[in-house]
């Protein structure tokens, strides 16, 4: 099976963001970068899906604004085959962000294009959808269950307190929800992945200009919560707590 | 300007953050010398206009045919398309559900723009829509501009007041011609999962539980809490990928985000990635027996000691109070 997954460099979650000056972004001094969480579980999908076919490759595609190839050499360790860098493009612009993809994803050959289902910076949820529709593809949005036969990709996808089942032809698009055929996690690099990760081939090309759809006026952190108290200590505190959600904070 | 909202039927039910969101494009059409419209795209749908026209939309578009019965993502994105072009708005509202956060994605790729998905606060400075929107599960907040018509938004459930303004609306048909690639990654079939009988992102009480409940076998100390409250219920990440909770319990940023009016932590400490979740939550109520928690910081209410005496306890004095 011939696979794609496109992965983003992202702040790892555990980041206490800053803003940076301007309040535009984030501060990015001692910032860790990371790959995507959900584009790891797509790779994740990916590298099983390939080895239960027995051949093919996992391709990582990655947009990049400054070219770094952090999050893809990660990709490479954690197995896949080769990566393709763009240097350009933009950020917390999903259509722009689409199209630069899409010029380079529409000159490659596979059986699933994977994404996770959105980036941990941006939280737009719209890359994958914009990318198939672009490549005109069709796509299954926050998959949780992906079976691939005779052609096509019988999946599952996640809605309020339930799933939806889509039965789509290959090629697809599909972006992956935590979970997906019980995978919370990818595997871990070998040393031998690792070391292998140095060597294998990465392919960096420059993205055309864009223009722009949104405009990021402000970036400010949220709103500090009012102090809070403890109310007390133990079961003696829990008539004093009720009283305070029925009279103070009117919840009840 | 006028608006544009797509209403979501679910089960036959028109769904209350549609109508939140109708409300609030009607207010901010207002101070844009506008008014909101509404689509209604589905099988058997027509009877909603009426309570779309009481929540303030003109005019309702109809799009109902036996193929829409369930979600349909390029059917829908081509159907919100059109009503856009016959009504001439300058914006397209959704609610920011599992459909609307497709559905927002497909209608912006169509109509060759980006949207701002899942925000919080509309705005109508200088004349000129924009809207806030939390990015970093929340750690930060945007403020976003739009560059091209129209504006496509997303707005997070459980957020904006549903109000009736006391209009009314009669159903317009809207015809659509569809081609075959318009149904290529239709829903075939829809199943409830066994658990999840109120959504957490749309509940307005949630009980959480971490590590501090010490095993899987001890869940039912926060179900009957939850009980007790009419609560959905979540998990921490800890508990989730120990196995004891599925993933669709967990809240954080690998999982959701809530914001209800009365959030409720057993035995969860407090990590940045779970108080990315839940920190909108208008109360937080914390019960763990780390006196130093990070949770505590968050909290507007904390008791500290054994969540196997409290929570008990606490679950039974509230039945009295409620009851009453």
């Amino acid at each position: 099976m011939n696979l794609v997954v496109c992965l983003k460099r992202v702040p790892d979650t555990i980041t206490k963001i800053k803003i940076g000056p301007g309040a535009k972004g984030i501060d990015p001094q001692g910032v860790e970068f990371v790959v995507n969480p959900y584009d790891e579980l797509a790779i994740e999908a990916a590298l099983r899906l390939k080895e239960k076919a027995g051949s093919g490759e996992v391709v990582g595609v990655t947009l990049d604004p400054e070219g770094s190839d952090v999050a893809m050499r990660k990709a490479l360790a954690i197995g896949i085959d080769r990566g393709v860098i763009i240097k350009g493009g933009t950020n917390f612009d999903s259509y722009p962000v689409a199209e630069v993809l899409a010029g380079v994803l529409k000159t490659m050959k596979f059986d699933i294009l994977f994404f996770g289902k959105n980036a941990v910076d941006d939280d737009a949820y719209q890359v994958p959808t914009m990318v198939a529709h672009l490549l005109a593809l069709p796509r299954v949005t926050t998959c949780v269950a992906l079976e691939v036969e005779g052609g096509r990709a019988k999946c599952r996808r996640q809605i309020e307190g339930g799933e939806e089942s889509v039965d789509v032809p290959l090629p697809c698009v599909i972006s992956v929800q935590k979970g997906i055929n019980g995978i919370h996690d990818r595997r871990y690099p070998s040393v031998k992945g690792i070391m292998a990760a140095k060597t294998k081939p990465v392919q960096t090309v420059a993205a055309p200009a864009f223009e722009p759809r949104l405009e990021l006026l402000k970036m400010e952190l949220p709103p500090e919560r009012p102090p809070g108290r403890i109310v007390g200590r133990g079961v003696e505190a829990v008539p004093e707590l009720v009283r305070l959600l029925k009279e103070e904070a009117k919840v009840l | 300007m006028n608006i544009l909202v797509f209403a979501e039927v679910r089960d036959g039910k028109l769904k209350k953050s549609s109508l939140e969101t109708l409300s609030e494009a009607r207010r901010a059409a207002g101070k844009l010398g506008g008014q909101a419209a509404a689509v209604l795209v589905g099988e058997g749908v027509r009877a909603h206009a009426e309570a779309l026209g009481k929540h303030g939309a003109v005019r309702v578009f109809v799009v109902d045919q036996p193929r829409l019965k369930y979600y349909a993502p390029e059917a829908y994105a081509r159907a919100v398309a059109e009503a856009y072009q016959k009504h001439g708005s300058g914006a397209v509202f959704m609610a920011a559900t599992a459909m609307g956060r497709d559905l927002a994605a497909g209608v912006a790729a169509l109509l060759g723009t980006s949207a701002a998905t899942d925000c919080t606060g509309v705005l109508a400075d200088g004349g000129r829509l924009s809207v806030r929107r939390p990015v970093y599960a929340g750690k930060a907040y945007t403020t976003v501009g739009f560059r091209k018509s129209p504006a496509i938004v997303s707005l997070r459930p459980n957020v904006f007041a549903a109000e009736e303004s006391g209009g009314t609306s009669a159903a317009e048909d809207l015809a659509v011609t569809f081609e075959e690639a318009d149904f290529r990654s239709a829903v075939r079939d829809v199943a409830a999962t066994a658990q999840g009988k109120v959504e957490l992102t749309e509940a307005a009480v949630i009980v959480s539980g971490g590590r501090g409940l010490r095993g899987p076998e001890n869940f039912h100390v926060r179900d009957e809490l939850a009980a007790a409250l009419g609560a959905a219920v979540g998990a921490s990440r800890a508990v989730v990928d120990s196995g004891w909770r599925p993933h669709s319990e967990q809240v954080g940023q690998t999982g959701k985000t809530v914001a209800p009016n009365l959030y409720i932590a057993l035995g969860i400490s407090g990590a940045i990635q779970h108080l990315a979740g839940m920190r909108t939550s208008k109360v937080i109520v914390a019960i763990n027996k780390d006196p130093d928690a990070p949770i505590f910081k968050a909290a507007t209410y904390g008791i500290v000691g054994d969540v196997f005496e409290i929570v008990p306890a606490l679950t039974q004095h509230l039945k009295k109070v409620l009851a009453t």
